[in-house]
């Protein structure tokens, strides 16, 4: 059946099972291949988008469950301040290895940030510890969210 | 034109658009080609009719430089400290060049260290070092020499910057595209000389990652990302037992599902076909197979651990032997034997195994992040029927290689699934297939036995073991004589002065189940156990572990001094709360010397929690240092996850584990903090890629002993042992 959601701000229309995961149908469907598939049940969150802001594990996010909400994938993050912040924080701690599961990383991380501007490390631990990277850039991600956090900061930038 | 893009629609460093510029402007450049030491190609220079992909360095009329990657990016860094080490010498900023990625050529893009098309062993910059450098190097020699002969000057008098040459008397210059045609027609120097280290303005500093930008916004392509047109999804079940047989197929529910295109039967995997992965995962669910399990149907894992403990009863070919190892332990004062093992291992890529096949009658295209491309194209070519050149390899980025995808199981499969179906497909494995059918880190099995004397000290060292070879299967013209390089590395030829020494290898092949390199292979196991046992010695001699280590390494003066190092940066010696304890590991391994400190933590409960981790590395003359940093934390990462975690297990010959919740990987909240400390040298460049991942082991599993007096010598660490007595 046919279901009509927003992807970064357009509307697209997308003819499938009900109980298809969102993943599937932004890769598949739309050819958005930003947003990663890494274990299809919640495990690993390669496959995080946001749904109205909040980090969502698509694989396992059904269809018909999005209604009216507004997915924001990897490919519209920068568009957001955080996701910029964390992007440029990313570059400038040269984060990366093979990057394949930095896009549900930086997803989860620009919702971090977005709604938690100074993360101890408690709450990164709490708002990464559900994304794997098997390239072990864990050391870099918890440094990263710490610089974009100073970024949107003036009286740490300062210094 | 076959191999193509690593990102999509995007400007930068490694587009396709910028490819196919090249391709168009290429009338007229230069083509540099090299030979590799012992591949037996002469330098040639052509123009754009010459154009094979047999270069490394090209450099077009519009003054696009183009460097073709013979090593695949699965993340260690590769597309950028290649790039140095070429950039170095041609005189170019990083800025400057574009990256495409070498296509399947044995002959043209063999790893001088392997003889073979293939990233692995950590050996890209070994094998880079003189060749890439020499290139770059030679390629300058030329424009200048075309730049020197157009002014009419002597070529001394020009030099080259930045992708220019510049004559300083006349204030003349002229870019590198301007002189490219010239230059493919000067003659091509019969040696170069190549920069002194203390010129180098590119190795030896930071270099920023090419490939980072593609990977922040989502528009990096890996294999799983490929769409070409009219492509569908496949996902698939293989046989449960390795070595089954599809038995009965009832795919009535799975045909009805809505997306579905088709079923795919194979003699022992059926595959679903259909619009997109969602409608081929639910026609998979509902799919009912009957399997023949056929011969290993009972397997268990204890059934293969007993073979091996068994077949170590016997002696085997000698990998080494040092003096007489018999007359020493005859007359040592202290015996200590003990026996180690560690289990098979996934590698559970966060890309999970998939390939895309197009097979046509007159040929066949394949879509692939591969370490091993000439490979690829061989088995595609092999399974499809089809001769080599009409098999089209498009190379992508790796999203996790460690191993795995040096093999081409994968690909054999896609290849005879496509076969089945009108127009390309792309499969894809499931996480559970992906770790259920993998081919593993072997099993191993080791009996250890030395003999110290008076003063505690080992006066004999006796080391045999039994398992997989995976080079046997490999690469079998590197085993010899019942031995092979990868499987002994970190059990010979130890950084130790031991007078007396003896290491044997039994090759035992399991049954039904495949083996395959893993994250630093031979030293992954060997380097647990020897440093476990070195750490059992000193603890027989009641010393410190470090002073131990230190006192036998007076002819390794690198060993000694990352030993040194790390333990002074880690506080050795320091006071620390109970059950807390540090653990030390040395090694040299892939040519690079280092050692670990690991502060363990150990909760009444059993659970272990690395806390901190201090590695010093010479590896040599650092071409990225901040590759060096990020391949060590990632290495050491990697390696605390097999500790703690890492298992597969057969029952019924069916492997246990399934998924990130029976699999696990080390998550961010468990993360050690880790400090790597670089030894300056400008001997040549180690391997990096894999040291961190061996060394970090029995650092952390010495660290249990050092915090709660329990010697482990069994992976993963059995949490159970180490709950505190109530």
């Amino acid at each position: 059946m046919a279901f009509k959601i927003r992807v970064n701000g357009v509307d697209r229309t997308v003819d499938v099972d009900s109980d298809t995961p969102l993943l599937w149908v932004l890769r598949d469907v739309f050819g958005m291949t930003g947003t990663k598939f890494g274990c299809g049940m919640a495990l690993c969150g390669a496959c995080t988008v946001h749904l109205d802001g909040a980090p969502t594990r698509s694989c396992i996010t059904t269809i018909d469950s999005v209604g009216s909400a507004a997915v924001t994938t990897i490919e519209a993050i920068g568009d957001t301040p955080a996701g910029q912040k964390i992007q440029k924080a990313w570059l400038d701690l040269e984060v990366v290895q093979c990057g394949y599961c930095q896009s549900g990383q930086i997803m989860s991380a620009s919702a971090l940030l977005a709604t938690n501007p100074h993360p101890s490390d408690a709450d990164i631990d709490d708002a990464m510890s559900g994304n794997i990277c098997r390239c072990g850039t864990y050391v870099r991600i918890r440094e990263a969210i710490k610089q974009a956090a100073q970024l949107s900061s003036p009286a740490v930038q300062r210094g | 034109m076959s191999y193509d893009r690593f990102a999509q629609d995007l400007d930068g460093v490694v587009s396709r658009r910028a490819f196919i510029k090249t391709g168009a402007a290429a009338g007229g450049g230069l083509l540099l080609s090299l030979s590799l030491p012992g591949l037996g190609r002469a330098a040639a220079i052509g123009d754009v009719g010459d154009w094979a992909p047999n270069a490394f360095v090209r450099i077009g009329r519009d003054g696009q430089i183009v460097l073709t990657m013979p090593y695949v990016e699965m993340g260690q860094g590769t597309y950028t400290s290649i790039p140095m080490l070429i950039a170095e010498e041609l005189e170019v900023d990083l800025k400057q060049v574009q990256l495409e990625h070498a296509p399947p050529n044995e002959k043209l893009y063999g790893n001088p260290l392997l003889g073979v098309q293939a990233t692995g062993n950590s050996n890209a910059i070994r094998g880079a070092w003189q060749p890439l450098r020499q290139a770059g190097a030679t390629a300058r020699t030329m424009l200048v020499s075309a730049a020197a002969k157009r002014w009419n000057v002597d070529p001394a008098s020009c030099r080259a910057q930045s992708g220019e040459v510049l004559h300083a008397p006349t204030g003349r210059s002229a870019k590198y595209g301007e002189l490219a045609a010239d230059a493919s027609h000067m003659p091509v120097p019969e040696s170069v000389v190549l920069k002194r280290p203390e010129d180098f303005k590119l190795i030896g500093t930071p270099a920023k990652r090419l490939d980072a930008p593609f990977k922040v916004n989502g528009t990096a392509v890996y294999g799983i990302d490929v769409r070409p047109p009219g492509v569908k999804i496949a996902t698939l079940a293989q046989s449960p037992v390795f070595g089954g047989r599809v038995k009965n197929v009832d795919d009535a529910a799975a045909k009805a599902v809505n997306g579905v295109r088709q079923i795919v039967r194979l003699d022992d995997a059926v595959a679903v076909v259909a619009d997109h992965m969602g409608a081929a995962k639910k026609g998979l669910a509902a799919l009912v197979i009957e399997w023949d399990d056929g011969p290993h149907a009972k397997l268990n894992t204890e059934d293969i651990a007993r073979e091996l403990d068994q077949a170590t009863l016997n002696s085997g070919p000698v990998a080494q032997n040092v003096g007489d190892i018999d007359r020493a332990m005859a007359s040592a004062v202290i015996k200590v034997e003990a026996t180690y093992q560690v289990p098979f291992l996934a590698h559970a890529t966060m890309e999970p195994m998939n390939c895309t096949v197009d097979v046509r009658k007159d040929g066949c295209e394949v879509w692939v992040g591969s370490q091993a491309l000439a490979r690829v194209q061989a088995a595609a070519a092999k399974t499809a029927g089809l001769p080599l050149d009409k098999v089209v390899v498009h190379d992508h980025l790796i999203g996790g290689g460690f191993g795995r995808r040096l093999e081409i199981d994968g690909v054999i499969r896609a290849v005879q699934i496509a076969q089945h179906v009108d127009g390309p497909v792309k499969v894809v494995w499931t996480r559970e297939e992906d770790i259920q059918h993998d081919m593993y880190r072997p099993y191993w099995f080791d009996r250890m036995s030395a003999g110290l004397d008076e003063k505690g000290m080992p006066v004999a060292w006796n080391h045999r073991f039994a398992g997989s070879s995976v080079i046997a299967r490999w690469l079998p013209p590197a085993f010899n004589n019942g031995l092979d390089p990868d499987t002994t590395e970190g059990a010979i030829d130890l950084v130790y002065a031991l007078p007396n020494m003896r290491v044997e290898y039994l090759r035992v092949e399991p049954p039904g189940i495949p083996t395959a390199f893993w994250r630093s292979v031979g030293p992954s196991h060997n380097v647990f156990v020897t440093e476990s046992f070195m750490d059992e010695l000193a603890a027989a001699a009641k010393q410190d572990p470090v002073a131990y280590r230190r006192a036998l390494l007076d002819k390794a003066p690198r060993a000694k001094a990352v030993l040194e190092l790390a333990a002074e940066k880690a506080g050795w010696g320091q006071p620390l709360p109970k059950r807390v304890g540090r653990g030390v590991a040395v090694q040299f391994v892939f040519a690079t010397y280092m050692a670990q400190v690991a502060e363990v933590e150990v909760s009444r409960d059993g659970t272990v929690r690395v806390r901190r981790v201090v590695c010093a590395v010479d590896c040599g003359t650092v071409v990225n240092p901040d590759t060096v940093r990020a391949q060590i934390q990632s290495a050491i990462i990697f390696g605390v996850t097999a500790a703690l975690y890492g298992e597969i297990t057969l029952k019924d010959g069916r492997v246990e584990q399934t998924n990130f919740d029976s699999y696990q990987i080390l998550r961010i909240d468990e993360a050690p903090a880790i400090e790597v400390h670089i030894v300056q040298s400008s001997e040549p460049p180690g391997g990096m890629g894999e040291a961190g991942t061996s060394a970090i082991v029995p650092a952390v599993t010495n660290a249990v002993f050092a915090a709660t007096g329990k010697r482990l010598r069994k992976l993963p660490i059995d949490t159970t042992a180490l709950k505190q007595p109530a």
